[in-house]
């Protein structure tokens, strides 16, 4: 489902964010980045989603060579990529329906197929009661849901989170993270970046330990 | 690699005709909407563009109705014999006669004395002070056409030497010259309204592609998280596109409101200088043409505008 050819990344600033990476994610698949921060981890994922594109090597998403895809179509690969933030990233001005509707407005989905899905998305992160209010006045926690849900609610093959339980306290990170995990089970192909090791650890998941834009271990790197 | 990739498969865009309509429909109700939400500085910024249209529009209405006026004497460049007050309405038709068969000569017409006067009572408004003169004052005159080949300037002052040599006729007059320079001044005054609506035209799009400009800085993070969950550019770019042709469009009808309240204002004078000139002229006339030329033209430069600050914007917003 993903896979990285000896890829690399130099910013203009001429920092190397990546230097030679080699990594498959079979479909379905869920793992865990962990490594120091500056290590590369947004990079990796920032290549996915195609936020930036591969200096050295090949991605490949969805059976797709990111490196020959068009501008034109990079709006249409993002739509199979689900993608969540430390920050949230949500509309502030918006209802908590509106947020998670916009990847279905965007892809001109029709309003009772929206509204279907929207309801769906926050019901599987047990926030349909909020659907009205604004993201300002829910927790940290629950505005982490809402991009979780705003991420699904398209059903993507892939989901990508950079540091989701960044701002969250352990018990809080703990119930994002089952989510995670509850996705998951239903085959979407998961990519965590994370420095909370310890809970990392306790889920028993592949873990990729990134060190200086390489690959310094893979527990669970299956064949 | 060890194993090939499978074919990728195809993105899928979205190309039914009718959703597409749907959306652009959604987009410029959702634009209006946004605007009407600050009613006051879209008045502002869609006067100004009323404003800045209206000076040219006005100012060509202004001249294209000159023009129409002066357009009816334009081909006449005529010539005005005035005879000798001796000679009796018998003789003036056959002086008349003899001229009118000149190859040169495409028409002559006689305006006898009695007719002079008339008009003149008619439109002077001297008519009293004239019953106070026992005998008419008035020459007969003959008006002299000259033939297709005989027009120019040159031909007609020719012309008009040579019939002055006739002994009946006292002066012969060329109606030509202020013709010529009143048609001069107007190409003038038109070239200088054309370079003004350039540049009005111009200050438009800035002001449009400024506020639009604006626009998209205010509306960052929303397109910045467009962007990341696919909305396409398209997609991003088409609500700044309805904004723009909003704009144009109320900045017409402003436009449209200003100029016909300046003919209103203009419509009394003119009827009366019209009137002096025994001429069924009225400002109003040409409008239309340049009404819809507004109406078409000012959405079209706001979308210009949009446009332009939409290509230069929007593609700095790169999502992180």
């Amino acid at each position: 489902m993903i896979r990285f050819d000896n890829v690399a990344k130099r910013y203009a600033t001429g920092r190397e964010g990546l230097s030679g990476v080699d990594l498959t994610l079979e479909a379905g698949e869920m793992a865990f980045l962990t490594g120091h921060s500056g290590a590369g981890k947004s990079t990796l994922l920032k290549l996915i989603g195609l936020l930036e594109r591969a200096t050295r090597g090949q991605v490949w998403v969805n059976s797709r060579n990111l490196n020959k895809l068009k501008d034109r179509d990079v709006p249409f690969h993002r739509r199979e990529v689900g993608m969540i933030f430390q920050d949230h990233r949500l509309l502030h001005d918006r209802t908590v329906f509106d947020n998670v509707a916009m990847p279905l407005v965007v892809a001109g989905m029709g309003h009772a197929e929206t509204k279907r899905r929207v309801r769906a998305a926050l019901d599987k992160v047990s926030l349909l009661s909020k659907e009205k209010t604004m993201p300002v006045s829910l927790s940290g926690g629950e505005q982490q849901r809402v991009g979780i849900a705003r991420a699904l609610v398209s059903k993507p093959p892939v989901l990508l989170a950079d540091e989701p339980t960044g701002n969250l306290d352990p018990e809080l990170s703990r119930e994002i993270m089952q989510l995670f995990l509850q996705f998951n089970q239903v085959g979407v192909t998961t990519l965590i970046a994370t420095h909370d090791v310890d809970l990392v650890n306790s889920l028993g998941k592949r873990i990729i330990k990134l060190r200086e834009g390489r690959v310094e271990s893979d527990t669970g790197s299956l064949g | 690699m060890a194993k090939r990739e499978p074919k990728a498969p195809k993105f899928q865009r979205n190309r039914n005709p009718l959703t597409w309509l749907m959306r652009h429909a959604q987009n410029a109700v959702a634009a209006l909407g946004r605007l009407t939400r600050n009613p006051m500085s879209t008045l502002m910024t869609a006067a100004v563009i009323g404003i800045a249209i209206a000076l040219p529009s006005g100012l060509h209405l202004l001249i294209d109705n000159v023009r129409t006026l002066s357009g009816s004497w334009e081909g006449a460049s005529s010539i005005s014999l005035f005879l000798d007050q001796k000679l009796s309405d018998q003789q003036a038709e056959k002086i008349r006669h003899t001229i009118s068969l000149r190859n040169d000569v495409a028409e002559a017409t006689l305006i006898t004395k009695e007719k002079a006067l008339d008009e003149f009572r008619r439109l002077s408004g001297f008519g009293n002070a004239l019953d106070l003169l026992d005998r008419n004052p008035l020459p007969a005159v003959v008006l002299v056409v000259p033939g297709a080949a005989y027009s120019s300037a040159e031909a007609t002052g020719r012309l008009a030497r040579q019939l002055e040599g006739y002994r009946e006729i006292e002066l012969a007059q060329v109606d030509l010259q202020w013709v010529r320079r009143l048609d001069a001044i107007t190409s003038t005054l038109e070239r200088g309204v054309a370079v003004l609506a350039a540049l009005l035209c111009a200050a438009v799009l800035l002001i449009v592609g400024n506020t639009i400009r604006l626009e998209i800085q205010n509306r960052h993070s929303e397109i910045e998280i467009v962007k990341l969950v696919g909305g396409t550019d398209a997609f991003i770019r088409r609500p700044f596109l309805y904004e723009g042709i909003w704009y144009g469009l109320i900045g017409a009808v402003i436009a449209i409101s200003l100029v016909l309240i300046a003919l209103y204002l203009m419509q009394g004078p003119v009827e009366r200088l019209a009137g002096l000139y025994e001429s069924d002229f009225d400002l109003t006339l040409l409008t239309s043409g340049t009404f819809l030329a507004i109406l078409v033209g000012s959405p079209l430069l706001g979308l210009a505008g949009a446009w332009l600050a939409v290509g230069r914007h929007l593609k700095k917003i790169v999502p992180e």
